[in-house]
């Protein structure tokens, strides 16, 4: 009787999200009727995970996958073809228009608001389209939480912009230990300079870093600024050699432990804005600085 | 003055350009005098392949710093030096209380050391920290670990001073030390501890994988240019010098990964020594051969 299948409420759907960012997008937007989990968890890096047993076992038990895609996860068609996995992939950045890197599309889309505006309405269609036969309120009340998730964004958005208004345009310039603000610095009018190319899983040779010294050096950026995935010795290093400060950290592809400062996508992304601000604000360095810059 | 100029722009401008290359010179510096002679004494107590296991066995103690402390000089530095020290100490006691060769017990330890270190660190989920610790990054020494590097060197070229005349002797008199009873088994276990010390320098720079290599190549390479004890350290030191400097440019102009050309320009230092070294080379062989059949 349908009238039964309405009121009886269904387990929740099992989500699984390939890092932390989607799994927190899955969880806002599904609520109570998701129970997310992702495969590369918070301050790790999904460039180079390697999933374990356990995590084939929680893939081949889910009733939805949430991927990036992009090539982001370069690790996931092995993982879901090991596993046994049958159900519905979602590809969350399916319909974002991409940034073209000399190695393929650019995968950090999320780092621009509007692509996770996308993110999260793929996620959404997917999430009804799943509850939809077995329970239209569940469903119902996804597509209200997306709809205020997605004027969080929406309004998250127009505040970020806001805010780099305020900062003089010579001064939106600095510099990251890896290249994941690509989307950001297009979004925002904001230059990063990264350090590493768009891969955290190389070395860099001495000739990478003595270019990023000689483009700090000459390029004035404001700060340098560390992220959560990558080594900090280096750039510390190069912050002293180019006679910069170190701005904060950065969370570029992985959110914060849970109960710290950056564990939901929107708190990262409010932290993020937060730390760039700050350190372009501030009146260090001065040119004088830069360009004597040794050590 | 143009040949001048290129070879001033080829071996010198970036260390006068760049603070980190210097850094990196001078950790490449210490870390060569030091680890000539002891990869030379090593090779001479045929103790070759022990440099690489206790290296592989610094990576449990580093590994655990490493989790609890973050990026911390000192705790990955003595974490890794008590887990060297006791695989060393188990690997003897094993050599002493059982039949067992003291090679097959240190094959044993230094393989479960490495695979807990492995285990310890992608527990934390970031094989990228792995990477990290099991390659180094010598272009991003600062002060406190080029200070312990420098430390390390100097102490151990005073240590091995005062201890030369026991460990020289006991290369060709492999009973010696064991005559001299608890004085011997002192020296010897001085000369290990020296051991683990340099490689917890080389680890700073070059990380578990490639420390050893500064100190093994060199010392290789010198059994086919030198015959006395002073000399094959001399030569083997010279040698890795010469590689870190070499190593250093080469990261620096054809844009390769610092800590493998490091060790890979080590490496044609031995091979290329192999071939045409003034002792027992395939050359020299060749040619007194010739004389022979001549005369």
């Amino acid at each position: 009787m349908a009238h039964a299948a309405e009121t009886a409420v269904p387990p929740p759907l099992k989500v699984v999200a390939t890092f932390s960012v989607l799994a927190d997008i899955a969880r806002e937007v599904g609520g109570p009727a998701v129970e997310v989990s992702a495969l590369v968890g918070p301050n790790a890096d999904a460039h180079v995970f390697e999933p374990t047993p356990s995590d084939v076992r929680r893939v081949a038990g889910a009733d939805l996958v949430v991927t990036n895609g992009l090539r982001f996860e370069g690790w996931i068609d092995r993982l879901i073809k090991a596993s046994g996995y049958r159900g519905p992939i979602i590809v969350a950045s399916r319909g974002v228009a991409t940034r073209q890197l000399s190695g393929g599309a650019d995968p950090h889309a999320w780092q621009d608001l509007a692509n996770s505006m996308r993110y999260a309405d793929n996620i959404r269609a997917a999430l009804v389209a799943a509850l939809a036969a077995k329970s239209p309120t569940r469903a119902a009340e996804v597509e209200a939480r997306a709809a205020s998730y997605q004027q969080k964004l929406a309004a998250l958005d127009r505040d970020t912009r806001a805010r780099i208004a305020t900062l003089p345009a010579e001064r939106r310039r600095v510099i990251t230990s890896h290249d994941a603000f690509g989307y950001f610095a297009a979004a925002y009018g904001i230059t990063f300079i990264a350090t590493r190319g768009w891969n955290t899983g190389s070395e860099p040779s001495a000739n990478t870093v003595a270019r990023i010294v000689r483009q700090t050096r000459e390029a004035r950026a404001s700060a340098l600024l560390v992220e959560n995935i990558s080594d900090p010795r280096l750039i510390e290093r190069i912050a002293r050699e180019a006679g910069l400060k170190i701005g904060g950290k950065l969370y570029s592809d992985a959110l914060s432990p849970s109960g710290t400062e950056a564990d939901t996508y929107l708190k990262m992304f409010e932290h993020n804005v937060q730390t760039l601000v700050e350190a372009m604000s501030e009146g260090t360095p001065s040119p004088a600085a830069l360009l004597g810059g040794k050590p | 003055m143009t040949l001048l100029a290129t070879l001033n722009a080829l071996l010198i401008q970036p260390f006068a350009e760049f603070g980190f290359m210097r850094r990196a010179l001078v950790a490449c510096l210490a870390l060569g005098l030091s680890c000539g002679p002891i990869g030379t004494l090593l090779v001479l107590r045929r103790m070759s392949l022990v440099g690489d296991a206790i290296a592989h066995a610094l990576l449990p103690g580093a590994a655990l710093a490493f989790v609890m402390f973050g990026f911390s000089l000192w705790a990955m530095s003595i974490g890794g030096f008590v887990a060297a020290v006791a695989v060393a100490g188990l690997a003897g006691l094993v050599a002493r209380l059982t039949p067992q060769r003291e090679d097959a017990s240190f094959a044993a330890f230094y393989l479960i050391a490495l695979a807990a270190g492995v285990m310890i660190i992608s527990m934390r989920g970031n094989s990228v920290d792995l990477m990290r610790v099991l390659f180094g990054t010598v272009l991003a020494v600062d002060d406190a670990s080029l200070m312990l590097i420098a430390g390390i060197a100097t102490a151990s070229l005073l240590v091995l001073a005062l201890v030369y005349r026991p460990l020289v002797v006991e290369c060709f008199d492999p009973g010696f030390l064991r005559h001299l009873g608890h004085a011997g088994a002192w020296v010897h276990g001085l000369f290990l501890t020296l051991l683990v010390l340099n490689l917890v320098g080389g680890f700073q720079a070059l990380g578990t994988l490639m420390a050893v290599g500064l100190m093994m190549l060199p010392a290789t390479a010198a059994r086919f240019w030198a015959a006395e004890v002073w000399s094959l350290a001399a030569v083997a030191s010279l040698f890795a010098v010469l590689s870190g400097w070499g190593g250093l440019l080469l990261s620096y102009h054809a844009n390769l990964p610092s800590g493998p050309a490091i060790v890979l320009l080590a490496g044609s230092f031995y091979l290329l020594s192999l071939l045409i070294g003034r002792r027992d080379s395939l050359l020299a062989r060749q040619l007194s051969q010739r004389a022979h059949r001549k005369a």
